[in-house]
């Protein structure tokens, strides 16, 4: 401890100020923001090309005050909301089906490894055509997008329990539901939830796809009516809607994780 | 010859046969022995030589190609037999306590039942204070502990140990060989337990069983007249030695083919 009390406090301040993730949060937007209205200033960009922060700050108020964003806001998240519910369900159903049978699962692969590699924006047409441009085609799209990351994750979730601890289970005389509830399931929860967050995320874009292919409401539908009429600050609202809508499911399946593994203590610590 | 009633363990012409790609792979063949009620009996024999094969045919996980496994007696009588494995395979996601308790929550023992034989597992096996440790905080010694709780929890009449201190260092085995005998003392089971060492087998068994290599047989059924309770003088007694070198002499024999 013989450093001069200068260059000791210094360091005391970057280190706690590396320490508070929340105010290192709050200084990186406000960093952004400003970076984001110096461009606008410096370059002198129409409000169409570029609007700045207090343009786009301006007409969320408005929008908000109207009724109009939540409007299209609520209408988005229950296509994801119900999109998410049917997607992890018939997943987590046929991943675990496929568990059991591996001829199966042998037989559905190549089906399921194709349909991963075709883009959701190229079928989302089709399923407008099929279904409408209502309600029920969005929720197609959305629980088509989270289907598959949640069905890959369950089924290898389930095959990498360990095979000892099934004979553990067989030597308690477990029968196939206890087995089920006291290994399969603690023991495939951790990839389980993996595939769900990859699925939380992309149910946003799958529900916007869906919305910019045709519909009439929603925060898609406000994109697509706000570059029609060039009211780019409308566009970045909706946008900015849609990444706190993504960061919050993201944010919920790590509460999610963070509860119901809490068995990994090295969680903590890391 | 112990009469019937006080057998508790009874394997006859016992055949396991697997088969896979390669062809068939014979590897118990006609297997005959018995265990007295409250015997403890070990296995020694080549490795491969399908000793867990054995505890698994026992232990109802495999279904063997012929002859019988007798308890007590009968066929399959609700097979009262607890399986300690050579890794501790604890639930990782289970406290020592819940591990411990396992085997009870899915045999539907009410809350209070299993509560209280849970706590007498965890003081019988020494590890009171770790109640809410997780696995991988556990020692090596410590976890197979546990392993060994969750099998006796059951109060299975028959405990079968395949070379459960395989994977200890020498010190601490010795000393879960002490555990377990006393545990034995205690609870008085019917315990067959493969190892891989002749000293072991000799310091905790009755009678020492040599199987061959694959196919298996019992080739050698040595008694173990050494008095209870075992303490550590006894490994320099002269019956001990001369227990140690028969049954090296009869393993070295049995790992040369045999036919």
């Amino acid at each position: 401890m013989k450093e001069p009390l200068s260059a000791s406090t210094k360091i005391d301040f970057w280190q706690r100020l590396s320490r508070n993730r929340a105010l290192l949060l709050l200084l990186s937007l406000l960093l952004f923001l400003l970076i984001w209205q110096m461009l606008v200033i410096v370059l002198n960009l129409p409000g169409f090309i570029l609007p700045s922060p207090a343009e786009v700050g301006r007409k969320f108020l408005s929008v908000l005050s109207t009724g109009l964003l939540w409007r299209h806001f609520s209408s988005t998240l229950g296509e994801i909301l119900l999109g998410l519910l049917i997607g992890i369900s018939a997943a987590t159903l046929l991943g675990y089906a496929l568990s059991k049978s591996p001829l199966a699962e042998r037989l559905l692969s190549p089906f399921l490894v194709g349909s991963q590699s075709i883009p959701m924006v190229a079928v989302a047409p089709l399923l407008v055509i099929w279904f409408g441009p209502g309600l029920l085609s969005k929720v197609l799209i959305c629980s088509l997008t989270v289907f598959f990351p949640v069905l890959i994750n369950t089924l290898v979730g389930l095959r990498d329990v360990p095979p000892e601890l099934r004979e553990v289970m067989r030597s308690l005389r477990a029968t196939p539901a206890q087995t089920l509830r006291y290994l399969e399931i603690p023991a495939a929860m951790p990839v389980f939830l993996g595939g769900l967050r990859i699925g939380a995320s992309l149910s946003v874009i799958g529900a916007i796809v869906g919305e910019l292919v045709a519909s009439d409401r929603g925060l898609g539908f406000l994109i697509n009516v706000g570059r029609g009429q060039y009211d780019t600050a409308l566009v970045f609202v909706a946008v900015i809607c849609l990444v706190v809508l993504a960061a919050s499911l993201y944010g919920l399946v790590l509460l999610l994780e963070n509860k119901v593994l809490s068995w990994q203590t090295w969680r903590k610590e890391a | 010859m112990p009469s019937p009633s006080e057998i508790a363990l009874q394997v006859s012409n016992l055949e396991v046969t697997f088969i896979d790609s390669d062809g068939t792979l014979e590897v118990l063949d006609k297997l005959n022995f018995s265990i007295a009620r409250n015997a403890f009996v070990c296995i020694v024999g080549p490795s491969g030589g399908g000793k867990s094969t054995l505890l698994r045919a026992v232990a109802g996980l495999i279904r063997p190609n012929g002859g019988k496994v007798l308890f007590s007696g009968v066929a399959e009588s609700k097979a009262q037999t607890g399986l300690v494995f050579q890794k501790p395979n604890l639930f990782p996601w289970r406290t020592l306590r819940e591990n411990i308790s396992l085997p009870l929550e899915i045999d539907h023992r009410p809350d209070a039942e299993i509560s209280s034989l849970t706590q007498e597992m965890i003081h019988l096996v020494g590890l009171e204070g770790f109640e809410k440790a997780y696995p991988h905080e556990l020692s090596g010694g410590m976890a197979q502990r546990v392993a060994i709780a969750r099998c006796l929890v059951q109060d299975p009449e028959i405990l079968l140990l395949d070379e459960p201190f395989g994977q200890l260092d020498a010190l601490t085995r010795e000393r879960m060989g002490d555990e377990l005998l006393r545990i034995w003392n205690e609870r008085r089971k019917t315990v067959l337990m493969v190892t891989h060492s002749i000293p072991e087998a000799i310091f905790l068994a009755d009678r020492v069983l040599v199987l061959t290599s694959r196919p298996a047989r019992v080739i050698m059924d040595l008694p173990i007249t050494l008095p209870r309770p075992r303490t550590d003088a006894m490994r320099y007694l002269p019956e001990f030695t001369e227990a140690s070198r028969l049954l090296h002499e009869q393993l070295k024999g049995s790992t040369a083919p045999t036919n």
